[in-house]
């Protein structure tokens, strides 16, 4: 167990930061906060510099694609703290047609990556990033193939015909 | 004292203190019995290939147990295991650094075609950047396998005509994969 609860770290969160988040649930005992990308900054900072909850680690930062809502385009932080054991989930929706987020480089070295792969599978834009390139895709890529709207299978295969699948 | 086998002479003319054949027919004995092989392998398959390498199935008794790992020596291509788009440019740069003659094996069901990989990121066999001469089927194939594929090149480099890579077709080959 965590040496702080979840309504411990909501109540720090909400005296340094005021009510610019939404908790969305504790899934499996996981605070998942949702804001919009003009806290997302401010947010992180505290977090990690906070000397009691200290969210110093950067577990993870990914993407997410729904399309049929109103902003399809998540981005998505997993921090842990170490000290405390616990660990936090932020989120971040953007429309389809603005996906600029503030980089969290300036925070996290190690966010560096991360983005770089985002941007690579999600095309979120980040803004502030030394170097916003495909990582893990050839580079004359020109999709984002972790959007719904990618077709997965390769598109130049000529055999495989539909109805060998019933489809 | 171990059975040592040798190969058998080609077809030729015998006589008192001289045996005539043809020039084809020793060159492609010398270089059936002497493949050196470069493994280029990604994933499982190369498993399945360092077990055919091994004492158990010995591909040494076919003549390839120096592997060559510097393309420039090799004579056989042997890519084993799933090839990524990003990959593809590598291992045709692998492919132009060898010299001539040379031949390509696809082993395994992802070099041969993609495989379970039906997915925007991986080359759906290793034919769309490079012309292979023998493929093995199986995920992973069992080293019999691989070895069956072995003697399959063996046996192309036998019967190959020492003009082949000089003729039109394979000129014509080459240039359908953009490659002089």
């Amino acid at each position: 167990m965590g040496k702080i609860t979840n309504e411990e770290v909501l109540a720090k969160l909400t005296a340094a930061i005021g009510d610019n988040f939404t908790v969305i649930g504790e899934p499996y005992g996981l605070l998942t906060l949702e804001t919009c990308r003009d806290n997302i900054t401010d947010i992180l900072t505290f977090l990690k510099n906070d000397t009691v909850l200290q969210f110093i680690y950067l577990t993870d930062l990914t993407g997410i694609h729904y399309p049929e809502t109103e902003k399809p385009i998540g981005v998505i932080y997993h921090l842990h703290s170490l000290v405390n054991n616990v660990r936090i989930r932020v989120k971040v929706f953007l429309a389809d047609d603005d996906v600029h987020i503030p980089t969290a480089t300036t925070i996290w070295n190690g966010a560096n990556w991360m983005e770089r792969e985002t941007y690579d599978f999600f095309g979120v834009i980040f803004d502030g990033h030394p170097d916003l390139r495909r990582i893990l895709n050839v580079d004359d890529m020109t999709a984002f193939p972790m959007r719904r709207e990618f077709p997965l299978e390769d598109p130049n295969r000529v055999d495989k015909k539909d109805y060998f699948f019933g489809r | 004292m171990s059975d040592i086998q040798l190969v058998e002479a080609p077809p030729g003319v015998e006589g008192a203190g001289f045996f005539a054949t043809s020039l084809d027919k020793v060159i492609g004995l010398a270089r059936s019995n002497s493949l050196w092989p470069l493994p280029f392998a990604t994933s499982c398959c190369g498993i399945e290939f360092m077990a055919t390498m091994a004492s158990h199935y010995d591909l040494s008794r076919f003549g390839a147990e120096r592997l060559s790992f510097s393309p420039r020596q090799a004579d056989l291509l042997m890519v084993m295991g799933t090839i990524a788009k990003k990959m593809g440019p590598v291992l045709r740069q692998v492919y132009l650094q060898m010299a001539e003659p040379r031949w390509v094996m696809a082993v395994g069901a992802c070099a041969s075609s993609g495989g379970i990989f039906d997915t925007y990121s991986v080359l759906q066999g290793i034919d769309e950047i490079i012309p292979v001469d023998v493929y093995v089927p199986g995920c992973p194939p069992r080293p019999e396998a691989i070895i069956d594929g072995f003697i399959g090149i063996q046996k192309l480099v036998q019967t190959e005509s020492l003009r082949r890579r000089n003729g039109p077709e394979y000129q014509k080959l080459m240039a359908s994969y953009g490659i002089q």
